[in-house]
């Protein structure tokens, strides 16, 4: 890493990016922490089924504090930035919009394609700042062969964020860095200690930040009511892969591709949702085995290791951040789209979800699942 | 980053306590400790002084001794004010663009059963005495509108609201924080029943403020217990930071009365005319008004406050754009919003406050630095480069 440079870290109030800050510190970064403001945790309290307290992670009080805590123990200039009408127009109304279009939504994919490596950039770059940091485990580098940024897993796979990470463009990747790339969590925690951060062993974050206690659709009536809007009417019928009407359901927006319970109907075998029909309001199921299938179109695709797709391309496919990543074909299709054809059918493929390409451990891109 | 020059254009969110100010509370810490309360000599030496702050408050304010109540801050004073006197039932007028501690007490009472008004500002800032007129209802109770707004310095009529109250046989409050000091202040001549102010913003120490209760105002008290402060305030008086504040009035009338504010005013519009003819897209909010002396809000468009206040304090210059919220971050500024300013423009907005420790050199470096961090963050701003460079 070159010597000197101004370096601003997105700093969220966890042991990794506290780190992050820490270590660029002590390599003699002048370093700018910056935490984003982006929801806030009181708004929706006191809607049924919200907390009364602040719950949430990300933008909570606590978490700031504790950024702040940080930049004051490292000796370095520390700002909070307020994004919350970014966020709320990019982030948390296309996660309502896709809920009540029968699709599940990844609202930290979008978080880092508007708020994180677009808005926090910039202002990283107008305040004076070479690049911009975060604590994020992946790897970016200059490949001088493709003339290229290249995104790639970390050296801890078990910790790899690059499922959320595949819409950065080359100039966000160019002024990117991630030092925890090569490090894994016990590692950093160790590190997090030998600087004196008093949050080494604060826990991990898990839930997505705006949704406290990760209730998905108690957030949806909530949210929905403090703009004074209903949930929409998305009831409708339960129908089997061959077109038989089985039941009943109170809502699109209950359901997701390969979910058993909470189906309402009692049958011999097992169900699950293999689709939803959003503009019919049908909710289909089938059997364990209708939830395979071998391809996937993907829109809004961003590539990241190659500048086009001139011919079908062998690549691994991620099909949500869990998911092992199983080998397929890359090809253009119609509509800006791509379509990836699995070697074996894969199971519970998401609309809303991202498709992330792999080649070995370079993210080749990804796209949105249709 | 080693040493850098530190240029401090805050004031309006606080100031420093001038060394006058400091040597007249010291010994106020430990030599003479006494409890103003108490009978015996250390007692009597502190309530003595005490007495003399009042005297010295009250006389920026032209008022009686005995109607100054000591307070923590202006936000107390405008609670107390507010609380104090609606009940349930109530109806308040106030405006559109008060500081959060009358806002905010507005709202609670409005939650606990008052019917509240709150009159709109024109482009300029300021309220229409008319509007006031026509808000007065038969259940009116107080009128609480300030006189210096804390984002633009903009002076409201302040006179006229206390006429208006006073045909209306309804109280006036007014807060007083960003005025005090700044202009001179006769609450026989705005007529007001109540007035705020807060030590921080006029040198005195923080932690310390005053109300004038006009005499026979019946408040209901926030705190009880004692019989302090003639059992409007109960609780044991923050010395130090009375006799602090008492120093600082004094000083501020004797600045007054010479005329010194001319020189921070002629500042204050050297920062705003070099601004403007060296920088492009740039206007002041609040132009047209009566304003302090001491305050000019400066839109730079294309560009987010927030950035080029960040950018500004790394290169040593605290100036300071809306209002922080608990999280330290900036929320968009409901003064400028409501003088009609598009979102864009209230957010490229940045407030320059002058104190009296304040140079020519200070002013100076400020200039220096401006046109360049302005330059660099429309260079990098979508926003600017999509719509003015463009042929």
């Amino acid at each position: 890493m070159p010597q000197n440079k101004t370096i601003a870290v997105a700093m969220s109030g966890g042991v990794d990016s506290s780190t992050v800050a820490a270590m660029l510190r002590a390599d003699g970064h002048d370093v700018i922490g910056l935490t984003l403001q982006l929801w806030n945790q009181r708004r929706l309290a006191g809607h049924e089924g919200m907390p009364e307290a602040v719950q949430g992670r990300c933008c909570s009080l606590d978490d700031v504090y504790d950024a702040r805590r940080v930049a004051e123990t490292l000796g370095i200039p520390y700002y909070v930035v307020n994004h919350e009408d970014r966020f709320e127009r990019d982030v948390v109304q296309p996660f309502v919009e896709e809920y009540l279009s029968g699709r599940t939504p990844i609202p930290c994919s979008l978080c880092n394609n508007h708020l994180k490596f677009d808005q926090l950039l910039i202002v990283a770059q107008q305040i004076g700042a070479d690049a911009l940091a975060t604590g994020h485990y992946a790897r970016v580098e200059f490949d001088e062969q493709r003339g290229r940024w290249l995104l790639k897993r970390p050296a801890d796979s078990s910790k790899d964020q690059t499922y959320f990470l595949f819409g950065l463009t080359q100039d966000q990747l160019s002024r990117t860095l991630f030092p925890l790339g090569e490090m894994t969590k016990p590692q950093v925690r160790d590190l997090a200690r030998y600087h004196g951060l008093a949050l080494a062993a604060k826990p991990d974050s898990q839930e997505i930040c705006f949704v406290p206690g990760g209730d998905y659709k108690k957030f949806l009536d909530a949210y929905l009511a403090e703009q004074g809007e209903s949930l929409p009417d998305t009831a409708g019928e339960l129908v089997t892969t061959d077109g038989q009407v089985i039941g009943e359901h109170h809502g699109i927006h209950n359901f997701t591709v390969g979910q058993r319970k909470g189906l309402g109907v009692a049958t011999g075998s097992p169900l699950y949702v293999i689709q939803i029909k959003g503009d019919q309001r049908q909710v289909v199921v089938g059997n364990q085995e209708d939830l395979y299938s071998r391809t996937l179109r993907a829109r809004r695709v961003n590539l990241v290791a190659v500048d086009d797709l001139s011919e079908p391309m062998q690549v691994r496919v991620k099909i949500r951040h869990r998911h092992e990543g199983a080998s397929a074909v890359l090809e253009k299709a119609a509509n800006d789209e791509v379509l990836v054809t699995f070697d074996e059918p894969q199971r519970a493929i998401t609309p809303g979800q991202a498709a992330v390409f792999y080649d070995g451990d370079v993210v080749v891109g990804g796209g949105w699942i249709v | 980053m080693g040493f850098m020059r530190r240029v401090y254009l805050d004031n309006n969110a606080t100031t420093p306590v001038l060394p006058e100010v400091f040597e007249a509370m010291r010994p106020y810490f430990a030599e003479q400790f006494g409890n103003a309360s108490s009978i015996h000599h250390h007692g009597q030496e502190t309530r003595a002084a005490v007495e003399r702050a009042r005297e010295s408050v009250a006389a920026l304010l032209g008022c009686r001794a005995s109607e100054i109540v000591f307070t923590s801050g202006g936000t107390e004073g405008d609670n107390f004010a507010i609380s104090g006197l609606a009940r349930a039932g109530d109806h308040i007028i106030s405006s559109t663009i008060e500081h959060h501690a009358v806002l905010n007490s507005c709202k609670h009472l409005e939650a606990m059963g008052c019917e509240l008004t709150y009159v709109p500002v024109d482009s300029r800032g300021l309220v229409d005495p008319d509007d006031v007129r026509r808000a007065l209802r038969s259940n009116t109770k107080l009128i609480t509108i300030m006189m210096a707004n804390n984002e633009t310095g903009v002076l409201q009529p302040v006179e006229e609201f206390g006429k208006i109250a006073a045909e209306a046989d309804v109280y006036f409050h007014t807060d007083a924080v960003q005025a005090a000091g700044k202009v001179p202040i006769d609450v026989k001549r705005i007529g007001c029943d109540l007035l705020s102010i807060s030590g921080h913003k006029l040198h005195a120490p923080q932690g310390v403020g005053a109300l004038y209760v006009r005499k026979g105002t019946i408040l209901e008290p926030m705190f009880y217990g004692g019989s302090h402060e003639r059992s409007r305030r109960a609780g044991t008086e923050n010395v130090p930071g009375i006799i602090g504040l008492g120093k600082a009035t004094e000083l501020a009338r004797e600045a007054l009365e010479r005329g010194d504010l001319a020189q921070m005013s002629a500042m204050r519009d050297r920062i705003e005319q070099k601004i403007l003819s060296e920088v492009e897209a740039t206007g002041v909010n609040g132009e047209g008004a009566p304003r302090v002396p001491n305050t000019t809000n400066i839109h730079f468009d294309y560009i987010e406050g927030e950035a080029l206040v960040i950018a500004l304090d790394l290169k040593g210059l605290a100036v300071s754009t809306g209002a922080a919220c608990s999280s330290g971050a900036i929320e968009p500024s409901h003064v400028l919003t409501a003088m009609g300013l598009p979102p864009e423009i209230a957010r490229a907005s940045l407030r320059f406050s002058l104190g009296k420790q304040n140079t020519a050199e200070d002013v100076d470096f400020a200039l220096s630095l401006l046109p360049q961090t302005v330059a660099r963050l429309r260079e990098l701003s979508p926003v600017y480069n999509r719509t003015a460079v463009s042929p």
